[in-house]
């Protein structure tokens, strides 16, 4: 009892202190705008934000490396193109333009033209953050083993627990979903697991090197899934193409009209599909919920201060438990798209049919 | 709509990156986990099987010691029954033996008497036979001086003859 009128004073004096600070924000006048606000966050961008103090924002710019047919190539500085500035012809598309946010250069005749953009935006250093922190974790253990006689001690502490994760992983979704070939495609699929919960994870941090949303943005998922799609469709056998183009049924399914083909084919590119939306909206709709309950805060400033606190206490509650549920979502979804994956490496690694034995059932 | 739709660049450096990662894992991380990791494993089965054996083996050394000593109690038993068997049959034997060996003498000492007293009385009937020859003699010097005497004496003898004959 005494723990929780504790807890609750301190949500009190914490939404106390938010109170002022979401009425000073609000006193510019301007509305919060709330789904601009999680796109905002949510979304990729060319800086790395930080924080923002009065009016003064804080955040680390990132390099632009945009290649124009115009220019040619072009690397700057992110914070060149600060207040709508525009540098070397370069700056942000319009409001309400089909480029918003997206660097365009701007052509004599006035029109924007979108170059080919490969910036080091806030994703790519998450990316690069995510796939470090991967690279630490998994060289820990592999260096311990270097140092280490494996049949006298086993890892402890961090690298056991990493281990025994990777093994869990390696021996429970990947062994018996590919079936026999496993080894083939343990890697990838260890890798894919790793990127993504790490990612995860950090895309659960709220501030740097945290907060990138990783594997809320199509483009990591599709590259994921396409990575995927290759390699099922790749090292799929004989007898999973047959399966696809002549398939085992009745004739009137497959000649004239070839229906249960065209049904499979399309099946070939749904599979992955659904890997990257179901990764993708998961893990966007988490960070969307977490920054709107956020935003419940100051939205509910102009409400009074009973209200608000009230909400306050409310939103900072279900921001602690929908934190606690996305770290599970970061694991699962993680889990889900290995075990899909690897799923469909081994459904594509069917071998032919015994008829004779089919015949006798 | 733009969040639907993948940006070029980002994809780009997830392959790159992405791609880079997995080839680096894929040759010197991953498997020398799951390597040692199945290593390992086998090891601790191997350990854990070795081990039951050497229970199961030390549990066999036990009983079989069991058995060892409760054989040795056994042999220590009828060892020491046979011994005091065996003293118990000599000591009767020796005892039988010297019972015998006391007859033996006895017996001997007895006959040795029986032949000493023969011997004894013969050498006394043989004395006592000249003794009373001598008496016999001179009783017969002084009786039989006269001639009828001597004849009735004749006579008498060959009557006491008679009778012992028949």
């Amino acid at each position: 009892m005494k723990k929780l009128l504790s807890t609750i004073l301190v949500l009190l004096i914490t939404s106390a202190s938010l109170n002022c600070f979401a009425n000073s924000e609000n006193e510019d006048g301007k509305d919060l705008n709330v789904s601009e606000l999680i796109f905002d966050h949510t979304g990729d961008s060319y800086e790395w934000h930080i924080i923002t103090i009065g009016e003064k924002h804080i955040s680390i710019p990132l390099p632009v490396i945009v290649i124009s047919k115009h220019s040619g190539l072009n690397i700057f500085l992110s914070s060149k193109l600060h207040h709508h500035n525009s540098f070397k012809g370069f700056t942000f598309g319009a409001e309400d333009g089909k480029y918003e946010g997206k660097i365009v250069e701007v052509l004599a005749d006035g029109s924007e033209y979108r170059p080919f953009d490969i910036s080091i935006t806030k994703n790519v250093v998450g990316l690069f953050i995510t796939i470090t922190v991967l690279l630490l974790c998994v060289f820990a253990v592999v260096r311990w083993y270097k140092n280490h006689d494996e049949d006298c001690e086993a890892p402890r502490g961090f690298r056991g627990a990493f281990e025994l994760l990777i093994m869990d992983v390696h021996d429970n979704v990947i062994k018996p979903s590919v079936g026999a070939n496993y080894k083939k495609f343990a890697p990838y699929l260890l890798t894919a697991f790793f990127f993504i919960f790490i990612s995860n994870l950090l895309g659960l941090v709220p501030i740097f090197p945290g907060g990138a949303n990783l594997t809320g943005n199509i483009a990591i998922t599709f590259t994921l899934a396409m990575f995927t799609f290759f390699i099922v469709n790749i090292f799929g056998t004989k007898e999973y193409w047959k399966e696809i183009l002549w398939p085992d049924v009745p004739m009137w399914l497959k000649a004239p009209a070839p229906i249960m083909p065209i049904i499979e084919i399309f099946g070939i590119f749904t599979k992955p599909f659904a890997l990257m939306i179901r990764l993708f909206a998961n893990i966007l709709a988490g960070h969307a919920i977490i920054i709107g309950l956020c935003c419940l805060v100051f939205v509910t400033a102009s409400l009074g201060a009973a209200l608000n606190s009230t909400m306050t206490v409310v939103s900072i509650l279900f921001m602690v438990f929908m934190n606690f549920l996305e770290i599970l979502v970061a694991y699962i979804q993680a889990y889900v798209f290995t075990l899909l994956s690897a799923v469909f490496i081994g459904l594509a690694q069917v071998q032919p049919h015994n008829h004779k034995k089919l015949d006798v059932k | 709509m733009s969040l639907l739709l993948p940006d070029p660049g980002l994809v780009i450096w997830m392959l790159v990156a992405f791609g880079l990662v997995f080839f680096i894992l894929a040759k010197w991380g991953w498997p020398v986990i799951t390597k040692m990791a199945e290593k390992r494993a086998n090891f601790i089965g191997d350990s854990l099987k070795s081990a039951k054996e050497a229970n199961k083996q030390v549990e066999n050394l036990k009983s079989e010691m069991q058995q060892l000593i409760d054989d040795t109690r056994e042999e220590q038993a009828r060892i020491l029954k046979d011994a005091t068997d065996s003293r118990e049959k000599i000591i009767h034997e020796a005892k039988q033996k010297a019972i015998s060996e006391a007859n033996k003498i006895v017996e001997d000492a007895r006959s040795q008497m029986q032949i000493e007293r023969e011997n004894i009385l013969n050498e006394l009937r043989l004395q006592v036979a000249e003794l009373s020859v001598n008496i016999a003699e001179k009783v017969i010097r002084k009786e039989l001086d006269n001639q009828d005497k001597q004849m009735s004496v004749i006579k008498e003898m060959l009557d006491e003859i008679d009778t012992l004959k028949n």
